[in-house]
């Protein structure tokens, strides 16, 4: 699913943020991906949908040759990696509906299409009823799972979320990794940054753990306990 | 690259809204286009007219031939025998010095009336018709070498000269032309630009859902090709106005010579479609030009 061979990313300004990563990523796995700030966990994340390219080393994801894809066929690695940021991007003219419609908008999905896929997802985030209101009008967990809903509309094989839950008070971030549980069991393969101590302790899964631009630690149903 | 129709329907109210949105930057745009376009378009008027004008000439397929002043009546009919016996030749007219003043005269002004009778500079001419234009070279060239030729003119010469007045007119336009589309440009990718950033999200959130960089791409050159097209309206209808005022007041003083403007019905919709195409072309290049250097698509 995913595979990384020996990944080093040295930035412009002479930083090495990763520094000879290789991981290997499942199906269907659900992997928190945890260490200090700069330690090169977003980094670590961005090369996986082409954000950052590694200076060298092998990345493949759901079968692409990362490193080497050409501008024109970015996109299509784009559509089998859903991502979720830590601050939502959603666009504020538009509405809940309007918001996730416009992710299958722009790939040319037909309008029956979208208003059925849109209205699953937004009956497994929770927030049918809020379907006509501007983000503004909605919290900040319910525009989380805007966010998530809008991220998983065209189906995409994996999920990244950057710290989804980094703006967001305790109760309302269980809810969101209660939806990302649910996302996971119906096969999305799930990559999380995370700060969130308590959450990775109670919710176990595979951890991933980067410290100096390397993987420190990679346990399966690991706790957060690095800085130890 | 293909485009559903639901696309481009929604491309181009994108656009649109974006025109609107920014309507100050749009409206600059479009005055550089429209601006460029007239001068474009007056230019090229001008110049194709220039260009008529020199082919006419061209096609003025008679020699003058001026007859040494010392001629006398006899050895002109006899050059006027052997002019005859030139295969290519048409008909030879004669045509004194004193017909000659007149007709420079009506043709130039009453300023020649000064010239008394005697002082009249001018020679006596036979102009000379070929049967085909093709031969006007050679048998100008053929009676040079007559006896009691003075010398020979046709209209090589004169529409060589007018050549160069366009050869002119085309420098000294083109390098107008140029600056002026360079500006247009140069206008209309910087309001593209700021259509770009103000839509900075959205890009970001197509890209990242994985749309197609042509269908990010799309809008902003439709924005940049319909900035070229309304910037050609109002410079189309100054030269449709404009032609046909000259060409109705310059007619009437050719009609009669071997001269005519080029006329208005198709040279205009030619025109028309030029400076059209130029706008929209303009304008698609302008806004490629910013979306390659700010989205790195």
């Amino acid at each position: 699913m995913i595979k990384m061979k020996d990944v080093v990313k040295v930035y412009d300004n002479g930083i090495t943020a990763v520094n000879g990563i290789s991981v290997h990523i499942e199906q269907g796995e659900f992997v928190y991906v945890v260490g200090p700030s700069g330690a090169g966990k977003s980094t670590f994340i961005k090369m996986m949908y082409r954000e950052e390219i590694p200076s060298s080393g092998k990345i493949e994801v759901t079968g692409y040759d990362v490193p080497q894809l050409k501008h024109n066929e970015i996109p299509y690695l784009r559509r089998q990696v859903g991502v979720v940021f830590q601050d939502f991007k959603l666009l504020p003219n538009l509405t809940v509906y309007e918001n996730i419609a416009y992710a299958m908008e722009v790939l040319e999905k037909s309008p029956k299409q979208i208003q059925n896929r849109v209205m699953e997802v937004l009956s497994l985030v929770g927030l049918k009823h809020k379907a006509r209101m501007k983000p503004a009008e909605l919290s900040g967990g319910e525009q989380q799972r805007v966010s998530i809903a809008r991220a998983i509309a065209n189906m995409p094989r994996v999920l990244i979320a950057d710290e989804p839950t980094g703006n967001l008070d305790p109760e309302t971030s269980w809810e969101i990794m209660e939806l990302l549980e649910q996302i996971n069991a119906q096969g999305t393969t799930i990559i999380m940054a995370t700060h969130n101590k308590s959450i990775v302790n109670e919710m176990r899964h595979r951890v991933i753990v980067i410290e100096n631009g390397r993987i420190s630690r990679d346990d399966k149903e690991g706790g957060y306990d690095f800085e130890a | 690259m293909t485009l559903k129709l639901r696309t481009l329907s929604k491309h181009i109210s994108d656009s649109v809204r974006n025109i609107v949105r920014n309507s100050w930057m749009s409206f600059a745009a479009v005055s550089a286009v429209s601006i460029t376009l007239l001068l474009v378009g007056g230019m090229l008027a001008l110049l194709f007219n220039v260009n008529k004008f020199a082919t006419d000439i061209e096609q003025d397929v008679s020699v003058r031939v001026y007859i040494d002043l010392t001629t006398d009546q006899e050895q002109r009919d006899e050059l006027q025998a052997e002019i005859q016996k030139l295969e290519t030749v048409e008909s030879v007219d004669f045509s004194s010095r004193d017909e000659e003043l007149e007709n420079v005269i009506s043709g130039y002004g009453d300023s020649f009336d000064l010239i008394d009778e005697d002082e009249n500079p001018l020679y006596d001419v036979f102009v000379v018709s070929t049967k085909e234009p093709k031969d006007t070279k050679e048998t100008a060239k053929q009676i040079d070498e007559m006896p009691y030729v003075a010398r020979v003119s046709y209209g090589d010469a004169k529409a060589d000269r007018v050549f160069k007045v366009t050869k002119g007119i085309r420098n000294v336009g083109g390098v107008i032309i140029g600056a002026l589309i360079f500006t247009a440009i140069f206008l209309i990718s910087n309001t593209i630009r700021i259509t770009i950033y103000s839509r900075g999200t959205e890009i970001e959130i197509m890209k990242l859902v994985g749309a197609t960089n042509w269908y990010i791409r799309w809008p902003f050159i439709i924005e940049g090709a319909l900035i070229g097209l309304f910037g050609a309206i109002v410079p189309v209808l100054i030269v449709w106005i404009g032609y046909y005022g000259a060409y109705n007041n310059i007619t009437p003083f050719l009609s009669g010579s071997i001269y005519s403007l080029l006329s208005p019905n198709p040279f205009l919709w030619e025109l028309t479609a030029l400076m059209v195409g130029m706008g929209v072309m303009i304008g698609s290049l302008g806004s490629a030009l910013s979306i390659r250097r700010f989205l790195n698509v």
